[in-house]
């Protein structure tokens, strides 16, 4: 039985597309065979994070409109086992992506045999953005420790629950997770950061995962390698544990308070 | 003075950021929730108490009160105190 889920934020830049490559790549490391799709037409970006750009040939558009076969489209991921990306296309067509459309699609990875299929969504709360999440089973909605991101967050958890397929069939509701990404331990100790606390209190979604700011999610995109596969890496790591959270282990929450550091450590980050 | 203000520390920030939220959040969950043709009759109402009286936008409320059996409309418009002693 497959599952689809959907990477949503409202806002933009929050991580939604870093942490679909990395949450796709941490199912497939664990044997499930997963697909990543692409939903933002026209500013595709997963094929460089996925570091699989120059392999496109076909695409998610191509697809829904039949002029490639979806095996042609599919791009297996050379480095981990299991996992495939569906590009999108560039097109700047804005009605690209219709519901039967993408429903033909979704339902040929089904009948394909994928575990898991990681919708990855635009920003906003137009088309592109509601495509991506309306047959979703479960939904992760990437929230930075910031207000607009916050807010943001909470008007797509509205969308969910009025406007995806489960909600307007009556269904047992989207299941929600929280990602907090890009989360400063330090500036939370000096209280110019909302903490991990305030934001769950706000948003009232059970907590997936907290993955720390760090110099390795840059790093990992430069390169076209999900940060997850970055094992020693704080985020890679972070992300490695949300994934083992989703998959119902249970793993303690690393990366939510600061690490000891001496006082000349400390001088240095307030004069800075 | 100078040598002082190198010490000072710009007071935290978080805590402004969170009670922004709640106060922000707590408005746009309560214009979520009921019929769809809520803002539109906010909107309408407004244009139309306006012909008589000055007053702003966040002075008329419009929500529906759901008590089990009945649902009210209910709508609220505070009036500035001087508009009483010219209409």
């Amino acid at each position: 039985m497959s599952k689809i889920i959907v990477m949503t934020s409202g806002k933009g830049g929050v991580g939604k597309t870093t942490s679909s490559a990395s949450f796709a790549a941490g199912l497939a490391q664990r044997g499930h065979k997963t697909v990543v799709v692409d939903f933002d037409v026209g500013l595709r970006n997963l094929d460089l994070l996925m570091g699989c750009e120059r392999r496109v040939v076909f695409d998610f558009i191509n697809v829904i409109n039949g002029d490639a076969r979806l095996k042609q489209a599919l791009i297996k991921d050379k480095r981990v086992d299991n996992l495939w990306i569906l590009p999108t296309s560039q097109t700047r067509d804005k009605d690209a992506l219709k519901k039967d459309g993408v429903e033909k699609v979704i339902e040929q990875l089904k009948d394909d045999g994928f575990d898991y299929i990681v919708c990855d969504s635009p920003a906003g709360i137009e088309k592109g953005a509601l495509m991506a999440l309306y047959f979703a089973d479960e939904a992760i909605v990437v929230t930075n420790p910031e207000i607009s991101s916050v807010r943001d967050s909470d008007r797509i958890l509205g969308v969910l629950s009025s406007r995806s397929r489960r909600a307007e069939l009556d269904m047992e509701p989207v299941k929600e997770h929280l990602l907090l990404t890009r989360y400063d331990t330090n500036r939370v100790q000096l209280g110019e950061m909302l903490t991990v606390d305030d934001v769950l209190e706000i948003l009232a979604v059970p907590l997936l995962g907290v993955i720390p700011e760090s110099e390795s999610v840059l790093r990992a995109s430069n390169l076209g390698a999900p940060v997850i596969l970055d094992e020693t890496s704080p985020p890679g790591q972070a992300y490695s544990d949300a994934v083992g959270r989703f998959l119902g282990e249970q793993v303690a929450h690393r990366f939510i308070t600061a690490e000891k550091r001496g006082f000349f450590h400390r001088l240095l980050r307030r004069t800075a | 003075m100078r040598l002082f203000n190198l010490f000072r520390k710009e007071p935290p920030s978080a805590n402004a950021a969170r009670e922004r939220l709640k106060i922000v959040l707590a408005h746009e969950r309560a214009g979520l929730k009921g019929p769809d043709y809520l803002p539109k009759l906010h909107k309408d109402l407004i244009r139309v108490v306006r012909k008589y009286i000055t007053v702003g936008d966040d002075k008329v409320s419009v929500r529906v009160q759901d008590s089990g059996t009945i649902n009210r409309l209910e709508v609220n418009i505070e009036l500035p105190t001087t508009s009483l002693m010219h209409h």
